[in-house]
């Protein structure tokens, strides 16, 4: 059972394919023999649990559209026909929006587990980069989806979204207009949506290979933060599919009882009433995953000028530093100056750590709050920290942090007796 | 000791088959929920049945009417085309079937009005329209032949026009479906 | 790890409730009740529903639409074809167009949905001052669900704090506490079939029971299949889990 059994010569109907086409030694390699870390814990069960999320939302995303309407006027009425005359369509349109925030939580704990453990850092940059593209391509499916159903929420989020762009200067209000496909949201920019909610969960599971070759270029990173070598390893199968199918029922159960039990816990209410584009609702928010990058545009409510002279409006500002927010995460590898991967070794960081988590929570709380008085300042603050972190404390913090001795390997505790030489070893 | 080896052995091996094969049943089961929803929904069950008023029906006369979706033929059956009809040797058809077996209470001659070949609409129905060899209907798709019965006499067509489920409610209304 | 993922978790918890809109501050708490249709058990009561539906018919049908429910479905709530077929045949839908060319008026029938009592919204607009919304969709529309519909209708309690404008009527649990909806229950408008007492309490939970229904018919459904989702889903985890441990029992980390 040690990961280095040879690759077996299949033999039959098999071995004939594997011969002319090597699928079989290819998922035999890579799912079954694969060699994984022996000291994973289960935060990283995460990354499977994503790639099934996105089959679950893809697989019900494709039968709702047999049925949906992507037209102003019947999309609302299609997406009602579905809850109550489509054979078990109530199962798969809740199963596909709650879906959605299900998805999210997933992968937000992935890159949380990343960024606790350096799981972005060499040689896996681009491994974390690709994730960051599917990140922002799971971004716009969401919006593109939360508007097809053409509720009030759906409508005047497209509105504000695409509004954003007007921000752009000199060209906005073109790009605005081109974007709509007229002078106001309507059904040319609902079919286009419809259209491009269906193209990128396939961008998506194409990232997503990427993200699987990169990711077994070097093998997976462990809770230790150490390289390993082949005995530190075990087989993928069936170490990590039994530990992995767990994980999933577990949380299929937790995913369940939003589905059958509460699932417009995270749905707005106000899209049970159709789009009517005369009356806005009183309180617009997005769903809860753009939440925290929400609050960072809800932020500038103020003109960026020097002497007097303004050099950017705030809504500039507010939509600039939104999107910088996402693009921030590309540059992380190169940011994050420590040589040690695992916060576990990395005291100051530790704390830094779970003070970005707080952070985040509290930029998103905020962003669901209207955006005045107590909220707006701390949104204005823990924007200001999120940048803060990224940009000042984690290129600060491997400079004058001494990290914990790492040990050598897995196996090895370490050595009461080390030297600080050995303390500082790169994690390399 | 080899006992207790072998007895974990079994227990395991028990274990992993009931894990696994109620991995394989979920599968399955979460299947049938994308399988059936292709099936026809609630509303379109609904349209199961049309009602029809055939008091304005003349003699020699046909009507279309939509029955879940698809043409339903209402012909007003002469007197002469029920002689040329019943004239015709049982033996000499595909499909053989006397004009009574398709007609539940005559003159009132009721079928879908979809070539039993490969679903394409046949001519007739309409005055002016080809009426094929047999002066009944015309399929040009592939060129099947009905007589006035309905009957298959001629092309690639396997089976008579079929006749929908139907009921005279009344003298003037009859139910489809 | 743990603690600060405790913290974590309620803080997404508690993102995770949308936040309510309170028109500033004028409008009461929702009076509540206890539902026969909520929690894991949850299931309508059948009779409820029934004098829902009469109430619905009597006093919300003549202003109010309920576009997204057809006549067919009517038959969950207990009814046999045939009353429903003569229920549904109350209302006029039109149709056509006929043999002239004509659009035509005729009784509806099963599969037809439960047409808005006015033509157009313009229509609507003229009649009422404003155009009564559809209230398929009600209860899953608005804070509250059913409890907004059961309190809205037993707030015209005229303890009214400011004069209204005529048209206008005083309501406690309205945003702004002023509704353009004159009361539309009283004591003993309707004779329920089942001799309940028409009490303005009763008639407003039957109401807002058969209006929760009207949105969420496959409520039942949805918790009956959930059950066992569930015990399959918990039952495979423990299975899983016992593999698991097994499999790692003799693996060294």
């Amino acid at each position: 059972m040690s990961a280095d059994t040879p690759t077996p010569q299949f033999r039959g109907v098999l071995g004939w394919i594997d011969h002319r086409l090597p699928v079989v030694s290819l998922g035999y390699n890579h799912l079954v023999v694969y060699p994984t870390p022996k000291n994973l814990n289960y935060w990283w069960n995460f990354g499977s649990l994503a790639g099934i999320m996105l089959i679950i939302q893809i697989v019900t995303g494709i039968v709702l559209a047999m049925h949906y309407v992507p037209h102003a006027d019947m999309a609302f009425d299609s997406v009602e026909r579905i809850m109550r005359d489509v054979n078990y369509g109530w199962l798969l349109r809740y199963g596909h929006a709650v879906g959605a925030s299900m998805f999210f939580i997933v992968v937000y704990i992935h890159m949380f587990r990343g960024l606790y453990y350096g799981s972005y850092k060499a040689p896996r940059e681009l491994l974390w980069m690709i994730g960051v593209v599917i990140l922002i391509l799971m971004m716009a499916t969401a919006f593109t989806g939360y508007v097809l159903p053409w509720g009030q929420m759906s409508f005047w989020a497209a509105v504000v979204i695409i509004n954003l762009f007007g921000a752009i200067p000199l060209v906005g209000d073109t790009i605005v207009t081109w974007l709509m496909g007229g002078f106001a949201v309507d059904n040319a920019t609902l079919q286009r949506f419809f259209s491009i909610h269906y193209l990128l969960p396939f961008t998506i599971v194409a990232m997503s290979f990427l993200h699987l070759v990169a990711l077994h270029q070097f093998g997976s990173n462990n809770p230790v933060g150490i390289d390993l070598t082949k005995k530190d390893k075990i087989n993928f199968h069936p170490y990590y599919t039994v530990k992995d199918v767990f994980g999933l029922f577990v949380f299929l159960t937790i995913y369940a009882l939003f589905v059958f039990y509460a699932p417009l816990t995270f749905a707005h209410i106000e899209n049970y009433e159709p789009a009517n584009a005369l009356v806005t609702p009183a309180h617009i928010v997005p769903d809860w995953y753009f939440m925290p990058f929400y609050a960072i545009l809800a932020s500038f409510t103020f003109d960026i000028s020097i002497f007097g002279i303004t050099l950017m409006d705030a809504k500039l500002a507010g939509v600039l530093a939104m999107f910088a927010a996402v693009l921030i995460l590309f540059f992380l590898p190169w940011l994050d100056t420590s040589k040690v991967r695992s916060a576990t070794y990395r005291p100051l960081y530790r704390i830094a750590f779970w003070v970005f988590v707080v952070v985040v929570l509290l930029l998103g709380y905020s962003g669901s709050q209207p955006a005045e008085g107590a909220w707006l300042l701390i949104g204005q603050i823990t924007t200001f920290y999120y940048f803060f972190h990224f940009l000042v404390l984690l290129p600060l913090l491997g400079k004058i942090e001494k990290p914990l001795p790492v040990p050598e390997s897995i196996n090895k505790p370490v050595l009461p007796t080390a030297s600080a030489g050995a303390q500082a070893q790169p994690a390399e | 000791m080899t006992t207790d080896a072998e007895g974990g052995g079994s227990r395991r091996d028990f274990l992993n088959i009931v894990g696994w094969t109620g991995l394989g049943i979920g599968a399955v089961a979460f299947a049938w929920p994308l399988v059936h929803q292709m099936n026809p929904a609630a509303d379109v069950l609904a349209l199961a049945t049309t009602r029809v008023d055939i008091s304005a029906i003349a003699e020699g006369m046909n009507v279309t009417v939509m029955w879940q979706g698809r043409p339903v033929w209402i012909r007003h059956l002469t007197e002469e085309d029920i002689q040329t009809a019943n004239a015709v040797d049982l033996n000499d058809l595909r499909d053989p079937e006397p004009l009574e077996a398709r007609v539940i209470q005559s003159p009132w001659l009721v079928q879908i009005g979809i070539c039993t070949h490969l679903g394409c609409v046949p001519l007739g129905n309409r005055s002016g329209e080809p009426r094929g060899d047999f002066d009944g209907w015309f399929c040009p798709c592939h060129g099947s032949h009905y007589d006035i019965a309905g009957r298959i006499r001629r092309g690639p067509a396997p089976r008579n026009l079929d006749v929908p489920p139907h009921e005279f409610v009344s003298d003037t209304e009859l139910l489809i479906g | 790890m743990w603690k600060p993922l405790g913290a974590a978790l309620l803080g997404a918890t508690l993102l995770t409730h949308a936040p309510e809109v309170k028109a500033a501050g004028e409008a009461d708490p929702l009076m509540s009740r206890s539902w026969s249709f909520t929690g894991i058990f949850g299931r309508y009561d059948q009779a409820a529903l029934q004098r829902g539906l009469q109430v619905f018919e009597t006093a919300c049908a003549t202003c109010h639409g309920l576009e997204f429910v057809a006549f067919r479905t009517l038959m969950d709530l207990g009814y046999t074809e045939d009353e429903v077929r003569e229920f549904a045949s109350r209302f006029w839908v039109e149709d056509g167009p006929d043999a002239d060319g004509m659009m035509f008026e005729r009784p509806a029938d099963l599969p037809d949905r439960w047409p808005a009592p006015w033509a157009n919204e313009v229509e609507a607009a003229l009649i009422h001052g404003a155009v009564p919304i559809d209230l398929s969709l009600i209860t899953k529309s608005r804070y509250g669900g059913a409890n907004y519909v059961y309190s809205l209708l037993q707030g015209y309690d005229d303890e009214k704090t400011f004069e209204l404008d005529p048209g206008n009527y005083w309501n406690r649990f309205y945003p702004g506490n002023v509704i353009g909806m004159a009361p539309p229950l009283f004591e003993g408008l309707v004779d329920f079939a089942d001799g309940t007492e028409a009490t303005v309490q009763q008639m407003a939970a039957d109401v807002s029971h058969f209006l929760m229904w009207a949105a969420e018919p496959k409520l039942e459904e949805r918790k009956r299949l959930g059950l066992g989702v569930i015990l399959y889903t918990t039952a495979m985890a423990g299975i899983f889990y016992a593999m698991n441990r097994r499999l790692w029992a003799n693996i060294k980390k």
